[in-house]
């Protein structure tokens, strides 16, 4: 690594709240100093970079110019399309124009997040920007979304050190997500899964099951439709998610998650599992009756895995196995 | 002849800013216009939802501030069911919001505002030997201060920089003559930066310990998720509190051994930044760390209360809930009103996007029309400036020894009067110097949870009015908060067990405001009036200025758009 030039990232932020960023820079392996000095070029950010105005809209034309077909196109949020895109511009351009002309010549963009990769909160109905995410807006480019509200900081590195050590794409299911890191529902691997199957339930903040640590099912929890890592590795260097401190799930790393609420309404009108029921006779409960607030595709997915052994995800996903062949 | 100039994208904020400045013969600013670009719709898309999860979707205006929407919006609920919350969730909800402050602070400090007064480049020059000096003696219980750490630091850089890809660092204003600390300083500075970068993503643990992550860690209505359980394995235990204390006293070092020192020896060669950049001289503070619950502000631990025209022997009182202290006018943003509304107070909050400005791309906008997505909040029609250097001067004005204690302390060591606090400088002073006294709160905070555990309370929810079946059909609420950039606030109107309305001011609406009907500039506009350029290029003495605001811009935007039809939902008969 020590004599290759570093890949350049030009990293655009549109409408979005910088929360990726933020746990961008959380990040514990690699460090975000490690990223930032010896892995890649962060050649535009206007998080952190020193410059400001029209200097930085000049790095990025030059980068787009000198590393044709080679950068990184990194983009936070999302790009309102309603009326001409003006409700977000950037250097007095519309953000729709400076993605669009960025993402012309990058080699693969990723998509950081619920907003490039789902549209997130300014999404959630009835979406008065008209914000879309990202494969809503760019064609032809290898996009891989990395969702959640924001993603965990070692999930966005490692997205990052993978394609950099491997000088290829991670493998991607169908929504685009890679497979290393949102490949399980967190309620397969949450630590208070025994209290599921043994239909043992807090009924009520701060109640005898609450501070015992039992299953936050009834109280709302998205974790068994949702697919991400934080009950594999978690938040924060390992030190917890929302379930560990007593909280829900909300769900964020799925696709239309704000409009799959309320939150603290159970996921669906399924028969809670009494004691001693079999974890397969609760799987399949759930997929018998996939009720409110369950997004159709959700189900499909969780039919998927179900049936994993039939492998689904070998379709194509938006172009991504075209560009690791590249 | 004037000259216009334009900076856009400012860098190193959260969100989109633009500010374009007219420069007078002698290079002087002599008017100013700053122009939010970007909203996104939240106050709409809140409209119609349970009020018990609006936490999630206010905690997503911003993920630089993060969890501070998130505890304004429960408190607002809140106020709206008359919720009282318990005090062990009192004291959690006080530490999350001081981690926020040490946390947000230093990295505003170090990775958003340094690069105004550090030159990289020079770091270069510097002699290890005598930068191991310099820091021994700036900070002589930092232990990372020897010869070959900055050795090591020098080489990394050397390194980078003869790479040839700069990275973040390229194209910036390096050797420009607004620069002035010496080789040393500027790489002493430089092993900082990446010391505090490593070090913030510690302290946000105690984030994850009570709200599970961080980014957005979890709130809830009522008091915290978090349960405690002193006897339990699967709870808020002596372990999880043994490891937030620990990460208490890593931030007390952080402040007091890195952070206070380097402000004040970079504030030393930079004493002509405490004549520019003062701005309006009016000064807004809510009050926040509730000691006996929110609606006993007499003992917040920021004291409430208002300043105008620099005046510190009074202090005016401020109230929220009334309808004719804070309104919020529109005659330079991109909004419409109802006919005839010329300023409205937030419980009967209006928005209704109207862009006017000129089509993309476009050169410049025209500070006669409309030029900002941001409103422009007015108390009894005054401008005013919100933020660490309003809390400093509100504590200092009411008469509150810590606040007395640390600004008396740092305006001491830099030989400087308090009129000094007035200015650029005066801000980013001001923001160290809270920090100071937010960590050490957090273990005031910290060991009166003990003692409230001690006592046999370890409740930390009030679930009376959790099933929406007990609330009233129809009830306001207003939950304020001191976020990190200054006071926030969100109102709320719930009817039939639904948002109604929502609205929400924030810290940076206040800063980032545009003119008023009056002609009055917000507080960005007003703090660059009078700041010299030396090269209009390279804009670096307006970054100065507008970073000691540390500007959030996706929070000052926040706000509504609707269609023609929609506007007649969002007002409030």
């Amino acid at each position: 690594m020590e004599t290759k030039p570093r890949l350049p990232v030009l990293w655009l932020h549109g409408l979005e709240c910088t929360c990726c960023s933020e746990s961008f820079i959380r990040s514990s392996h690699p460090l975000a100093q490690d990223v930032l000095l010896n892995l890649v070029s962060l050649d535009y950010d206007d998080t952190l970079q020193a410059a400001a105005g029209f200097q930085v809209e000049e790095i990025r034309r030059d980068v787009m110019k000198k590393y044709k077909g080679g950068y990184i196109l990194a983009v936070e949020g999302n790009a309102p399309t309603a009326d001409g895109g003006v409700y977000c511009t950037v250097g007095g351009d519309s953000f729709l124009n400076v993605l669009t002309e960025t993402a012309k010549d990058a080699k693969l963009v990723v998509a950081w997040g619920s907003c490039a990769s789902n549209g997130c909160v300014q999404a959630a109905k009835p979406n008065p920007t008209g914000a879309k995410p990202i494969n809503q807006v760019i064609s032809g480019k290898p996009i891989i979304n990395v969702p959640g509200c924001p993603p965990i900081a070692e999930v966005m590195t490692g997205v990052l050190t993978y394609i950099l050590t491997f000088d290829a794409l991670p493998e991607l299911d169908r929504q685009g997500r890679p497979k290393m890191f949102y490949g399980q529902r967190l309620h397969d691997k949450c630590y208070r899964r025994a209290f599921f199957d043994a239909g043992q339930f807090v009924e009520s903040w701060d109640d005898d099951g609450a501070k015992k640590g039992w299953c936050l099912y009834k109280m709302g929890c998205r974790g068994p439709s949702t697919y991400n890592s934080c009950s594999t590795f978690k938040w924060n260097c390992g030190q917890g998610w929302p379930v560990n401190s007593g909280h829900p799930c909300i769900g964020c790393a799925e696709e239309g998650f704000w409009d799959n609420g309320p939150f603290y309404q159970r996921l669906s009108n399924v028969v809670v599992p009494g004691i001693e029921a079999t974890p397969d006779k609760i799987g399949e409960t759930l997929l018998a009756v996939s009720g409110i607030g369950v997004a159709a595709h959700l189900v499909s997915t969780v039919t998927r895995r179900q049936f994993a052994h039939i492998k689904p995800e070998d379709e194509p996903a938006s172009g991504g196995d075209k560009a690791e062949k590249e | 002849m004037s000259k216009r100039v334009v900076v856009d994208p400012v860098t190193r904020i959260e969100g989109h800013l633009r500010i374009e400045a007219v420069l007078n013969d002698q290079g002087v600013v002599d008017d100013a216009i700053s122009s939010g670009t970007m909203w996104r719709g939240l106050e709409v898309i809140l409209k119609g939802r349970d009020p018990r999860d609006a936490w999630a979707f206010c905690e997503r205006i911003c993920g630089v501030c993060t969890t501070v929407h998130a505890l304004a919006s429960v408190r607002s609920v809140e106020s709206a069911l008359n919720i009282t919350i318990p005090k062990n969730a009192e004291i959690i909800r006080n530490i999350m919001e001081l981690t926020q402050y040490v946390q947000d602070h230093v990295i505003h400090f170090y990775h958003l505002h340094a690069l105004d007064w550090v030159d990289v480049v020079s770091a270069l020059k510097a002699d290890p030997a005598a930068t191991a000096a310099l820091a021994q003696k700036v900070s002589p219980r930092w232990p990372l201060a020897t010869a070959g750490y900055f050795s090591d630091v020098a080489g990394t850089l050397k390194k980078f920089v003869e790479s040839g890809q700069l990275g973040i660092f390229q194209n910036a204003y390096w050797g420009h003559p607004a620069y002035k600390l010496p080789p040393e300083a500027n790489l002493m500075a430089v092993a900082h930066y990446l010391e505090a970068l490593k070090w913030q993503k510690e302290v946000v643990k105690i984030h994850t310990v009570f709200g599970g992550k961080n980014p957005h860690p979890h709130y809830l209505v009522g008091g915290t998720g978090a349960a405690i359980n002193l006897n339990g394995d699967n709870a808020i235990n002596m372990e999880r509190l043994e490891f937030v204390r620990g990460l208490i006293l890593d931030a007390q070092n952080i402040v007091e051994q890195l952070y206070i020192p380097d402000l004040l020896a970079v504030a030393s060669f930079y004493p002509e930044w405490t004549t520019y950049g003062g701005g309006l001289g009016n000064y807004m503070v809510y009050g926040d760390i509730p000691q006996n619950g929110v609606n006993d502000p007499s003992k917040f631990k920021f004291p409430r209360g208002i300043i105008l025209n620099k005046n510190l022997s009074e202090v005016l009182p401020v109230d929220p809930a009334d309808a004719n202290q804070i309104q919020e006018q529109i005659p330079h943003s991109w909004y419409k009103y109802p006919e005839g509304k010329l300023a409205l107070h937030p419980w009967d909050g209006v928005t209704e996007a109207n862009y006017t400005g000129p089509k993309p791309p476009y050169a410049q906008l025209d500070e006669n029309a409309g030029y900002s997505f941001v409103k422009a909040p007015r108390w009894k029609e005054h401008a005013m400036e919100v933020g660490p250097l309003a809390r400093m001067l509100v504590g200092f004005a009411s008469g509150r020894d810590d606040f007395k204690e640390v600004v008396t302390d740092a305006l001491g060591r830099l030989k400087l009067q308090p009129a000094a606090l007035f200015s650029t400088l005066g801000r980013t002073a001001a923001r160290g110097l809270e920090s100071r006294l937010a960590a050490k709160w957090l273990l005031e905070e910290y060991d009166r949870l003990i003692a409230n555990l001690k006592a046999g309370d370890s409740v930390t929810a009030n679930t009376t009015r959790w099933d929406p079946k007990t609330w009233p059909e129809d009830c306001k609420g207003v939950g304020v908060e001191e976020a990190p950039r200054g006071a926030l606030g969100h109102w709320i109107h719930i009817k039939d067990q639904k948002i109604a309305n929502y609205q929400i001011v924030v810290p940076s609406t206040w800063n980032a405001s545009p003119k008023d009907a009056k002609g009055q500039r917000g507080a960005y506009e007003a703090a660059l009036l009078g700041t010299p350029m030396a090269d209009p290029k390279r804009p670096l003495e307006l970054l100065r200025t507008i970073h000691s605001f540390d500007p959030c811009l996706a929070c000052a935007t926040h706000v509504t758009s609707s269609e023609g039809e929609t506007l007649a939902e969002l007002v409030v008969r």
